[in-house]
């Protein structure tokens, strides 16, 4: 055995163990750390095969941001476990449909080449550069105009979610100290002048 | 790779407009509250600014740039000059509105902006991924604005609605374009027309993946069985953005599916598949958008419905595959725009603070009120429904024609039909205006910048149905120098 498959084996033992205790563990916070080991050993698989750019943005990208979040969240929310897992094995039936369908999808790609007959081959310019300079390359170039548009509609998701959540409370009590201590007189007091009453107009009305 | 300098001036209209969005989010910050107005002039002002440069670049000839993400033509600079005027109009319809309700914000117009901007790529792209990205950007600012009145339960359901449905039309927009792909290894407009054309790639698979992409357009359009969102949308947002949502993307939605059917999938083989399709969804959303449009008693979803049997005749003209068709299609939206434009302005006119005058009974009394705004609104109504002195005449008129051509006789008689139908809910706003009494309810309209664009708008739909003829001219050199056929 050399030396790499031993390693795709081992790192496949621990990404199938790592995804199977993903869906069999009771609690939410194991669950989403299995999650991120397996995260990480699919990058590791990436990474053998050569495709450097997709294990680095998976690490950077779900490990470093999504399931940080992700776990942030499971740990914040108050979630009864007994309640969650009431009915469980009412999904049997749906899950088995669900995944013979999965297993035959499988099957027929792999096995038959039916549905695209064009066996696909890596050239020898990505193996001898790294596919990272390639990306990089068609993006900034080719593919200019449509990653500027990209980073427009990121923009537009900024700005869409600051206006829709930004929110100035009517009754905080907050007080800018800058305002404060600029006060001066003429901001805290106002003198009124106010004909003086008169006791009989009182009277009367 | 090959880059020249004239690509970018071949999209200098999108890059002058994104940098003017630029300058107004950030100068926005800086404005107090009582100086929003500058936002607004200067938004006008990129918006007329881009849609003079859309002119200016004009290329007579379909030049592709930008390694072949944009097309520049006649078509794309033609509607793209439109499509800034039109928002430009809507904003100017809507300040009053938006000042009202607390919507007159910088936020708004950006977002506008970058709807505009969204439209202008669609308008003029020439590979499914810019397609699909300017379709992103139209459809996320979209959505934000549906939910940016906040504290209304109403408006957040239609976002929550748009959202969701959007997506999901994304999503099989993105399924057809993915087996497209497959089928031909390219995304790019003209390489994928010479892959069909070469008999290299499999038919059934380009089939297949049409059908997702007719689905997905489908829903984008509103056309039934995809129509559920529409009446909730245009009833829950905002009249301004309802009135934004309802005019300019109908004009890049135009674009969008002679990009995808007609360019690039207007294959003999192809165009029978679609045509037959399209057949299907047109005869429904006649039907359905007519008759359920009847039922009504509120004006922004009696519009909503009469959006969708429009829609289906859009694509009426649009399946016969025919030069004759997609113009008479173009001419029909580029008509049905400024109707749509001018039948929810005059909603945004009459609206006052804390009253929207979105109910149809709300109207009642508006020839006394309002003598000369009724008139206008009798003209807009006259027009959907198609009676002859005005536009909306002509332009059923050229539908029915081509499909006359197309040899469906029987598609024909349905759009007349239905159009009779219709005809019934446009002239009972008229009767509600000029016979019905509500003096309580309607004022007369203060907002003089609004009334003077209401008054050339609606004049506009009388004067280019007495004189139709430079519209279709143009229509027709527009598709016939543009849309590059099998």
């Amino acid at each position: 055995m050399t030396f790499e498959s031993f390693s795709f084996y081992l790192f496949s033992t621990i990404l199938v163990g790592s995804a199977l205790s993903v869906i069999f563990s009771r609690n939410p916070v194991h669950a989403a750390l299995s999650l991120v080991l397996a995260f990480f050993t699919a990058a590791a698989i990436w990474l053998m095969l050569e495709a450097e750019f997709l294990a680095i943005s998976l690490i950077l990208v779900y490990v470093g941001a999504v399931m940080v979040l992700f776990l942030f969240v499971v740990m914040m929310l108050d979630i009864n476990i007994n309640r969650m897992r009431e009915g469980y094995w009412n999904y049997l039936l749906p899950a088995i449909v669900v995944s013979g369908i999965f297993l035959a999808e499988l099957i027929v790609l792999i096995s038959g080449r039916m549905v695209f007959e064009k066996p696909l081959e890596i050239s020898a310019q990505i193996t001898n550069e790294g596919n990272t300079l390639q990306l990089g390359r068609l993006l900034y170039t080719e593919y200019l105009y449509a990653f500027e548009l990209a980073a427009v509609i990121l923009l537009v998701a900024i700005v869409a979610a600051i206006a829709l959540t930004l929110r100035r409370r009517k009754d905080m009590k907050v007080v800018s100290s800058s305002d404060q201590s600029s006060a001066n007189r003429a901001s805290r007091l106002k003198i009124v002048s106010m004909p003086v009453e008169n006791g009989r107009e009182r009277e009367e009305s | 790779m090959n880059f020249q300098l004239s690509d970018l001036y071949a999209i200098s209209a999108e890059i002058f407009l994104l940098c003017g969005v630029s300058v107004i989010l950030l100068l926005d910050l800086f404005l107090s509250e009582t100086r929003r107005n500058v936002t607004y002039f200067l938004s006008l002002f990129v918006l007329v600014v881009t849609s003079v440069i859309s002119l200016l670049v004009f290329d007579f000839e379909p030049r592709v740039v930008m390694n072949g993400l944009v097309v520049s033509g006649p078509l794309s600079a033609t509607l793209k000059s439109i499509l800034c005027g039109l928002i430009a109009i809507g904003l100017i319809y809507s300040k009053d509105y938006l000042q009202c309700r607390g919507l007159h914000r910088g936020e708004y117009y950006s977002l506008t902006l970058f709807a505009a901007l969204g439209m202008m790529v669609m308008a003029s792209s020439n590979h499914f991924l810019s397609l699909y990205l300017g379709l992103e950007l139209l459809s996320l600012s979209l959505y934000a604005m549906v939910a940016l009145r906040r504290d209304s339960g109403r408006s957040s359901e239609a976002a929550i609605k748009y959202f969701v449905l959007g997506a999901i039309a994304s999503g099989m927009l993105l399924y057809g374009m993915s087996m497209i792909y497959g089928a031909t290894g390219n995304l790019n407009i003209e390489a994928i027309v010479s892959s069909i054309n070469s008999g290299n790639s499999d038919l059934n698979l380009l089939r297949l993946g049409l059908v997702f992409i007719i689905v997905g357009v489908g829903f984008k359009l509103g056309a039934v069985p995809f129509h559920m969102w529409i009446p909730d949308v245009y009833q829950g947002s905002p009249t301004s953005v309802t009135l934004l949502i309802g005019t300019a993307p109908k004009i890049a939605a135009f674009a969008f599916i002679i990009r995808l059917l007609a360019e690039s999938l207007g294959h003999p083989s192809l165009h029978q598949e679609w045509s037959q399709m399209l057949t299907v969804l047109a005869v429904a959303s006649l039907l359905i958008g007519n008759v359920v449009a009847i039922a009504q008693t509120n004006f922004k979803r009696m519009l909503a419905y009469s959006t969708i049997a429009h829609m289906g005749f859009l694509l009426l003209g649009f399946l016969t595959g025919s030069m004759n068709g997609y113009s008479a299609s173009l001419f029909y939206i580029l008509t049905y725009v400024f109707m749509a434009l001018a039948g929810f302005g005059v909603i945004l006119l009459l609206s006052k603070d804390g009253f929207e005058a979105e109910e149809l009974s709300d109207l009642g009394g508006l020839s006394r009120s309002n003598p000369w705004s009724a008139f206008l609104l009798m003209i807009v109504m006259f027009s959907m429904a198609g009676i002859p002195p005005t536009v909306g005449f002509w332009s059923k008129l050229f539908i029915i024609q081509s499909v006359i051509e197309f040899e469906s006789v029987w598609l024909a008689v349905v759009a007349v039909m239905t159009s009779l139908i219709g005809a019934f809910y446009y002239l009972r706003v008229v009767k509600i205006m000029y016979f019905d009494s509500n003096e309580s309810s309607t004022t007369r309209i203060r907002y003089r910048a609004g009334l003077v664009v209401f008054s050339i708008n609606g004049l506009m739909l009388l004067g280019m149905g007495l004189f139709p003829g430079w519209l279709l001219l143009l229509c027709q050199s527009l598709i016939q120098d543009s849309v590059r056929v099998f």
